[in-house]
């Protein structure tokens, strides 16, 4: 239960800083990406933000050895770049370019009821089951001992 | 450079930061939306605490409303066609490259992932390209 909490509170205050920070309007997001039209450099303020206190937490969670409500951290453990990462990573960035919106603030403006955000999210929830599906099939294809391995994911 | 907002980028930001940094502190795990998002819709253990973090999510705008703050009104600049195509690419490239703005840009480059970065990387300079010859045409 303690767990749960925790997980709630983290993203209320996740979908409250994407709000603060105006993330949740793909106009802002695309006006970062439009380095040729009227560039508003704002995302990269939000970036240099986030990823300044999650290094500094991220730290002391190192330094702490376990987490508080858990057994283990989980890191993510693969490093290597193979073709799924770079495919997957520029299919993203298509879609992201194309509409402004990313996974967290398409779930923070469910909120509004548009029917435009629903069907973003919709979508979106297909292409992933559609991934996992396309890539459960592809495996059981040609390694059946190895069928048991878990999808990794760094995020 | 006229619609830069950079003070309250950077509080969103470190508010972004303050949660992904909690959560691996408290509960051990990396705040990536598309990971959390996407095993609710698979068979990935762990249902509980990423229906609660989703929930989170998606009461924050219904709590800033208390707090005086106006609703969302999202503006897609773009056909229902093209949010559906969006959605499937967002939806099937952030599971096949394992992450996303959040998983990838955030976490992966706050652990000095270089597996990450080269992710943001590609991602960032796709959407860069996206974005040039949606408005601006190609080669215009």
């Amino acid at each position: 239960m303690p767990q749960l909490i925790a997980s709630f509170i983290c993203g209320l205050i996740f979908g409250a800083g994407l709000m603060i920070s105006g993330m949740t309007q793909p106009e802002k997001v695309l006006g970062f990406l439009d380095i040729f039209g009227a560039w508003d450099a704002t995302l990269a303020f939000v970036m240099a933000g986030a990823v300044t206190v999650a290094s500094i937490g991220f730290a002391l969670a190192k330094q702490r050895g376990a987490p508080v409500l858990a057994e283990k951290l989980q890191w993510p453990t693969r490093s290597d770049i193979d073709a799924p990462l770079v495919t997957g990573a520029a299919l993203f960035g298509l879609g992201w370019g194309l509409v402004g919106l990313c996974p967290g603030p398409a779930l923070v403006n469910l909120a509004s009821f548009g029917l435009p955000i629903l069907v973003f999210v919709v979508a979106m929830a297909v292409g992933m089951i559609g991934q996992d599906a396309w890539r459960a099939q592809r495996d059981a294809g040609h390694a059946t001992a190895n069928d048991a391995t878990p999808v990794r994911v760094d995020g | 450079m006229h619609n830069l907002t950079p003070y309250s980028g950077l509080l969103g930001g470190a508010l972004i930061g303050l949660s992904t940094a909690m959560l691996m502190i408290l509960t051990g795990r990396i705040a990536g939306i598309s990971g959390i998002f996407g095993g609710l819709l698979t068979r990935s253990p762990g249902h509980g605490w990423r229906l609660a973090f989703v929930a989170g999510l998606i009461a924050a705008p219904l709590f800033a409303t208390l707090g005086g703050r106006p609703f969302p009104h999202p503006t897609l600049p773009a056909s229902l066609t093209v949010i559906a195509i969006g959605g499937l690419l967002v939806g099937f490239g952030s599971r096949l490259g394992s992450g996303c703005t959040s998983g990838h840009g955030v976490c992966g480059t706050a652990r000095l992932s270089t597996r990450s970065m080269v992710a943001t990387a590609i991602f960032m300079l796709v959407a860069i390209a996206t974005v040039t010859i949606m408005r601006h045409g190609i080669g215009g």
